[in-house]
């Protein structure tokens, strides 16, 4: 049968956990039918030797794009190159992350592939000739279930949707060149705002503290960075009302037109629960809520909550998390 | 946004009220539309919007909305109209696949030839909820792409643009013609005027066939996601805080 190519994505020159996550998806598209994956890496000269966790992941084939320009995305030869590969090994499927680069990739590598794409699942199976995904649409109140016909199609795997897990191969490397010169694409990055590296993106981090207006100023986010902090794996965000009113970035927003998260512990501080603001949470593993009104909708879909004044609840509950990590 | 006098083409999709209570029609594989109410998807608005500031800073140019979809469409395309686009053109088809290729290939036979300095699109629609129709019309066109555009200036000839990344931001910088796909926090769409809403009523609305692409994804079901179970509240204050730390460690065992 077969292969099944995926799509390995760095950033700064760094392999990103989303990249094992695509890998991990392809591994158990591959083993469906005893075929291999073929997993591609595009970054700046020396990635090569960073990929051997794509091999552990289940590649059973390392194909790694070095250049100059790859320590950021450049989406016109990376689709480029990914699509001549697509065609060239005959692969099944291609399976990339639906990261904020992943979404950018794949819908031009699907057009240049005349091949149907289905963009951010949060599952994907081989049926027989076809592959078969679900995918949560209508702001995740609906979950469809798309049947893909034909080879190559295209799938792109909601971050954090899928777990990585460790299929070890040995590590086979084999350099592949651009398609395409990165200096002739036309659309050109000209500034690059990074994060601090510390902050774990809201995407991949497996706990979310989330704030609200209920936390009344700007500089009382403080305390809910403290909480994050005492976790030590979490990360922050908030709702359209605080990003409107300027107390954190828009890039924090989760909702309907924010970030879609899925972490296992999502915690709301001071946010009511609207509709917008659930979709973009509420299929998280586990959510805790706390709120001065008792009826505020975010208790609807919390399987913990507490009453009360956040400003006085979490610094307690700081206090709670550092003491229960520390003993264990 | 400020810039020069420019063509612009917005695709818009016609989509269900998400604050709606869906329901699962008999066949299984679809939205039951009785009694729902539809619109201009978010994102799409935001499109709209920014193509209306840029010809008004202008003074000038045009912004013509496109939607494929069948004969319902037209209201969601006179509500652009009414918000202040030009004109209208809705490709007709009975159904909207959810295969994106399929759409993207009626898109880009519309636009090809329109002379269109700017294509603008929703990162991505509500419904379907792929965000790839924008860049594959980009591809098919052979324009080049912005996806998920936070901010937007254009200007000779050239648009400069930023977008978010995860925890990271870029700022790019491209030749029009182009396709861009715009993303919260570049405006917020106004309410149709009263005197919009009659204009509105005269403006050119183009009905032609949509000439879709074979269509290879296809909706074998769609489900209610299952109910989360009632949660519990554990209390008043900070005084349940060690409550809620035990059941994080036992019980959800995130701790
Ligand atoms: C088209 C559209 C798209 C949208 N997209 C999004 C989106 O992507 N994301 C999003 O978040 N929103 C979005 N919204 C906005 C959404 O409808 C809500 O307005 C927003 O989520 C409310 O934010 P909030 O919970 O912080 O504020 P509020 O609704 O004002 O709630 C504040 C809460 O804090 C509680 N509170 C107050 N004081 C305290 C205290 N001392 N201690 C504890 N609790 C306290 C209150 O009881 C209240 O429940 C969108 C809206 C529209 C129309
Ligand atoms: N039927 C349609 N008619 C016009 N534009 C569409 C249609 N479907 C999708 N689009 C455009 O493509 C964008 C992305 O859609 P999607 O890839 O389905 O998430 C939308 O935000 C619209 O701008």
């Amino acid at each position: 049968m077969a292969n099944i190519l995926a799509v390995a994505e760095t950033r700064g020159g760094e392999l990103r956990k989303v990249a094992l996550e695509a890998v991990t998806a392809a591994r158990a598209l591959a083993d469906a039918t005893g075929a291999q994956v073929h997993a591609l890496v595009f970054g700046p000269a020396g990635i090569g030797g960073k990929v051997e966790a794509v091999a552990q992941h289940g590649a059973d084939q390392v194909l790694v794009c070095e250049h100059a320009a790859y320590d950021k995305a450049d989406a016109e030869s990376m689709s480029a190159t990914i699509a001549a590969r697509a065609k060239d090994g005959g692969y099944r499927a291609v399976v990339m992350s639906a990261s904020a680069q992943g979404k950018d990739l794949a819908p031009r590598v699907a057009a240049k592939l005349d091949a149907p794409l289905a963009g951010d699942v949060t599952s994907v199976e081989a049926a027989g000739d076809t592959i078969r995904v679900k995918h949560p649409t209508y702001t995740g109140k609906v979950i469809t279930t798309l049947v893909l016909t034909g080879a190559p199609v295209v799938v792109s795997v909601r971050p954090s949707a899928v777990t990585p897990s460790v299929n070890a191969r040995p590590l086979a490397t084999q350099a592949v060149a651009p398609a395409s010169d990165p200096a002739a694409s036309r659309v050109k990055v000209t500034e690059v705002f990074a994060g601090t590296s510390t902050k774990l993106d809201l995407g991949e981090a497996p706990v979310i503290i989330s704030g609200g207006r209920g936390l009344k100023a700007a500089e009382n986010f403080k305390l809910v960075e403290d909480l994050a902090d005492a976790f030590g794996n979490a990360a922050v965000g908030a709702t359209r009302a605080v990003t409107d009113d300027g107390w954190r970035p828009h890039s924090d927003q989760i909702g309907q037109t924010g970030r879609l998260v899925s972490p296992d512990l999502y915690v709301a501080c001071g946010i009511s629960g609207a509709i917008q603001h659930l979709a973009g949470m509420r299929t998280s593993r586990t959510i805790v809520a706390i709120n001065k009104d008792a009826e505020a909708p975010i208790f609807k879909i919390a399987d913990y909550g507490i009453v009360g004044d956040v400003l006085e609840i979490l610094p307690v509950l700081t206090q709670a998390v550092r003491a229960a990590r520390q003993s264990h | 946004m400020r810039g020069p006098t420019v063509k612009i083409a917005v695709c818009i999709k016609r989509v269900p009220d998400m604050e709606s209570r869906f329901k699962i029609a008999p066949s299984g594989n679809a939205v039951d539309e009785t009694g729902l109410k539809f619109d201009i998807s978010d994102f799409d608005s935001y499109a709209v919007e920014a193509a209306l500031q840029m010809n008004e800073a202008a003074g000038s140019g045009e912004t013509v909305v496109v939607c494929l979809g069948p004969d319902t469409v037209q209201e969601t395309i006179r509500k652009a109209l009414s918000m202040g686009a030009d004109r209208g053109v809705q490709l007709k088809s009975d159904t909207v696949p959810m295969d994106g290729l399929a759409i993207a290939k009626a898109l880009a036979a519309e636009l090809k030839d329109g002379g269109y300095d700017l294509i603008l699109f929703g990162k991505h629609a509500l419904d379907s909820s792929h965000g790839s129709v924008g860049a594959m019309t980009a591809e098919l066109l052979g324009l080049p792409c912005l996806n998920a555009a936070s901010k937007l200036d254009v200007a000779n000839g050239k648009a400069t643009a930023r977008r978010e990344l995860e925890g990271a931001a870029e700022v790019l910088e491209f030749p029009l013609p182009a396709v861009i796909s715009i993303d919260e926090g570049i405006a917020r769409p106004r309410y149709p005027s009263l005197k919009g809403i009659m204009a509105a009523k005269k403006k050119p609305l183009d009905v032609k066939p949509a000439q879709l692409g074979a269509v290879r994804m296809t909706v074998e079901k769609m489900e209610l996601p299952s109910e989360r179970p009632p949660g519990r509240i554990l209390g008043e204050g900070p005084a349940a805080v060690p409550e809620l730390v035990r059941l994080l460690q036992t019980e959800a065992k995130v701790l």
